[in-house]
């Protein structure tokens, strides 16, 4: 098995070699050492796209929008995500934003995982019929398992979520109920032995 | 009375971080202490007449168990080499994490030997090879299967029987990663495990020696004296591969220095120092120079370098004999001016080194701080702004950018990885092809670039977007936001030009690991000597923290 180390080093090299900056290899590594980690497949899809990098037409995303549409090509899915992750401060009161075909998403998703840490928000990234709730870069919640490479995603969409309780007032009151259980009913006695008493706040 | 910590700009230029020593806040010394009181013990030892086989140290405490694991094998004369670029070794160790069954050491024999090209998994936590001084050994084995002991002379002379030629941690090969145990409280300090290892190893080498002379002559054989075990230590080559190390682990490097500043600092602030403390002081000053008397080189750059250092140590010893008086207010401070003001830099780190030694209250909690989780510090702040960018620049940089690249020799050199070996180089990129491939280690021209960038940019822009435009510096605008909160996290010098000694970089690393006596063999690679001095394992439990001196 390789080592978490292994492969960030590997990773940053070898997007070295493909071309881009020291900086945003760097970045590269990281993605892919966090996708290895959540177990998401960021060997597989890299190797994949570095390798084919050559054959896409792509285009590269510099300033996000609401909606961004490649321009008959696929947008590169590490400038794309370099410059969400860059912009995501003032990308927050979007809410919604969408990308017309990433080529190889996954290679995407790391972007926002980290996004969501720096926001201190969840992040709901859909890529097609594939969903991902990205928690604060702690975990990954998604329906996709597979370790395949996804080559091209027609639509990427992401709604960054707003800090909200996830039950009903009324579920929380229940269990605030229960919880009560555990505390002892002061009788007048141990009130008055109690911390502060006799003491006048009035002084 | 508050002291302000030293000036980066001093600190952290390559002469003086260069010119450190170990302390008690080297990594050696902090290991021993945490792991004095931990169980030791020599669980398996099958070695042949020759010394070959397989042997296993550990080190016990309530559930947790870290075991050594060596193997000793034939080599052939030709076959022995210190290089990187050696395949074979003489021994190879692996520390592994519990307590091995016979699988996981069949499993290990097969791949430790390989080093590099073997693989390891997420169950071993370091790795590394010895080459035997084999006329030290055989001089060592020949004496005490013929009853007597070896000649001192040559042992202080060499220093040790085996030199490790590389120790490998954090997850390379296979290795455990450090996430999987950075919460363990025996391994807050840095390199700690690698410490281990080659502490044990050092034991595997007396044990081992002592096992071929008794094979040798069962009736005549005697042990070595373990006064003689304890003077000797383990030797290590280290060459490039360590340099580009803490450039690239900025805020360790800043949390290295950070606890020597800082500990400077806490002592130069103490008001009144009692008299064991200053005779502390002088004491392992005085007894530190057979440290320096007994220091072998061959190389004419170190042999200028001690023979500065001796005379400024004895000009430095006579001073604080006969004209300086430790019982007035903030002594250590007056003392550290006047260094700063009479002697030269090795001399000057050299005492700071030694001020720390009766201050175990100041420098032991620095020393829980010299980790770095790394991966905190490595999201750029976007939402900040060019102006405020180029303001830690001049701030923090202004060395620096008085650099002009655009002179040959100030850009003469560039850093790249070895195909062969994947270990760091330095090469001339006028005379060497492969600067198209350069690491990103020029720092200092690389932050220039990016001031004269900023200065052309909109003042209110923020990075996010500078970034759109720009990505070429991202690198450098990481580093330029680390060294904003992490003022030591910077090497404030030029790591590409002509006048760059490369070992000064390995030099600084190698203090803090606790080694005596570099040895440089040329600018770029040096042996030196680990634990010489140091108590044996046995005598762990109630043991002289100021051994180095003894």
């Amino acid at each position: 098995m390789k080592s978490l180390s292994e492969i960030d080093t590997v990773s940053k090299r070898s997007s070295r070699a493909a071309g881009y900056t020291w900086g945003i290899a760097e970045e590269v590594g990281k993605n892919i050492r966090l996708l290895e980690f959540f177990s998401l497949p960021g060997i597989k899809n890299l190797n994949a796209f570095l390798n084919n990098k050559k054959n896409i037409k792509l285009e590269n995303l510099s300033l996000i929008t609401e909606d961004n549409r490649a321009n008959n090509s696929h947008y590169c899915p590490v400038i794309a995500g370099v410059n969400f992750l860059d912009q995501i401060k003032t990308l927050e009161n979007l809410s919604k934003i969408n990308f017309k075909d990433i080529a190889y998403p996954i290679l995407f998703l790391p972007f926002v995982s980290r996004a969501s840490e720096v926001l201190g928000k969840r992040i709901l990234l859909k890529i097609d019929e594939k969903k991902f709730l990205m928690n604060f870069n702690n975990c990954i919640y998604s329906n996709f398992s597979k370790q395949e490479i996804v080559k091209t995603a027609e639509r990427t969409s992401i709604k960054i979520l707003e800090n909200e309780d996830s039950f009903t007032e009324n579920e929380w009151k229940e269990l605030y109920k229960l919880s009560e259980e555990t505390f002892v009913e002061e009788n007048e006695s141990l009130k008055n032995s109690g911390a502060g008493a006799g003491l006048t706040d009035n002084d | 009375m508050n002291i302000p910590l030293r000036d980066p700009n001093v600190v952290m230029k390559l002469s003086r971080l260069g010119s450190f020593h170990q302390s008690r806040l080297s990594f050696l010394r902090s290991f021993l202490k945490e792991f004095k009181d931990w169980e030791y013990k020599r669980d398996l030892f099958e070695l042949n007449e020759h010394g070959h086989g397989t042997a296993v140290f550990s080190f016990k405490k309530k559930n947790r168990v870290y075991s050594l694991i060596c193997f000793a094998n034939e080599l052939n004369e030709n076959e022995r080499s210190d290089r990187v670029i050696a395949t074979k070794w003489d021994t190879a160790f692996t520390l592994f994490d519990g307590v091995p069954t016979k699988l996981d050491i069949e499993r290990l024999k097969n791949e430790v030997p390989k080093q590099e090209i073997g693989r390891l998994s997420y169950k071993e936590l370091t790795l590394s090879r010895a080459n035997k001084s084999v006329r030290v050994f055989n001089h060592v084995v020949e004496s005490l299967s013929n009853g007597v002991q070896p000649d001192k002379e040559l042992l202080a002379k060499v220093g040790y029987l085996y030199r490790t030629t590389a120790v490998y941690g954090s997850g390379k090969f296979g290795l455990a990663d450090r996430f999987r145990i950075k919460n363990r409280e025996e391994i807050y300090g840095p390199f700690r495990l690698e410490m281990m290892l080659v502490y044990l190893v050092r034991q595997f080498t007396f044990d081992q020696v002592n096992h071929v002379a008794k094979k040798r002559n069962p009736k005549k054989a005697v042990n070595l004296d373990p006064e003689i075990c304890k003077s000797l230590g383990i030797g290590n080559s280290t060459g490039l591969g360590m340099a580009p190390f803490i450039v690239n682990h900025p805020t360790l490097l800043n949390n290295w220095i950070y606890a020597r500043e800082a500990s400077l600092k806490k002592i130069r602030e103490i008001k009144n120092v009692a008299i064991t403390e200053s005779n502390l002081f002088k004491d392992c000053l005085k007894k530190s120079i057979k440290n320096i008397t007994s220091w072998n080189t061959e190389s004419e750059y170190q042999i200028k370098k001690i023979k500065s250092l001796l005379k400024d140590l004895n000009k430095f010893i006579s001073f604080l004999d006969n004209e300086f008086n430790f019982n007035q207010e903030y002594p250590f401070n007056k003392l550290y001016e006047h260094l700063e003001l009479k002697y030269e830099e090795e001399c000057i780190e050299y005492a700071v080194s030694m001020m720390m030694e009766p201050y175990d209250n100041i420098v032991a909690p620095l020393i829980k701080e010299m980790s770095s989780e790394e991966d905190r510090y490595f999201n750029i702040p976007t939402e900040r702004t060019v102006l405020e960018l180029k303001t830690i620049l001049e701030n923090k940089y202004s060395e620096i950018l008085k650099i002009d690249f655009k002179k040959k020799e100030n850009n003469l050199n560039f850093w790249f990885i070895s195909k062969n070996k994947e270990e760091p180089r330095l090469a001339n990129r006028f005379h060497e092809n492969g600067s198209d491939l350069e690491q990103p280690l020029a720092i200092a021209r690389d932050i220039k670039k990016l001031y004269d960038t900023l200065s052309v940019a909109k003042n209110s822009s923020t990075i996010a977007i500078f970034l759109s435009n720009n990505n070429d510096l991202r690198h450098v605008i990481r580093r330029a936001f680390i060294v904003e909160k992490f003022p030591y996290s910077e090497i404030q010098d030029n790591t590409i030009g002509q006048e760059i000694i490369p070992i000064d970089m390995l030099r600084l690393k190698l203090s803090f690991f606790g080694a005596l006596k570099f040895d440089p063999r040329s600018d770029k690679w040096l042996r030196i000597c680990m634990f010489q001095g140091a108590p044996l394992p046995e005598q762990l439990k109630n043991y002289d923290e100021h051994w180095v001196y003894n």
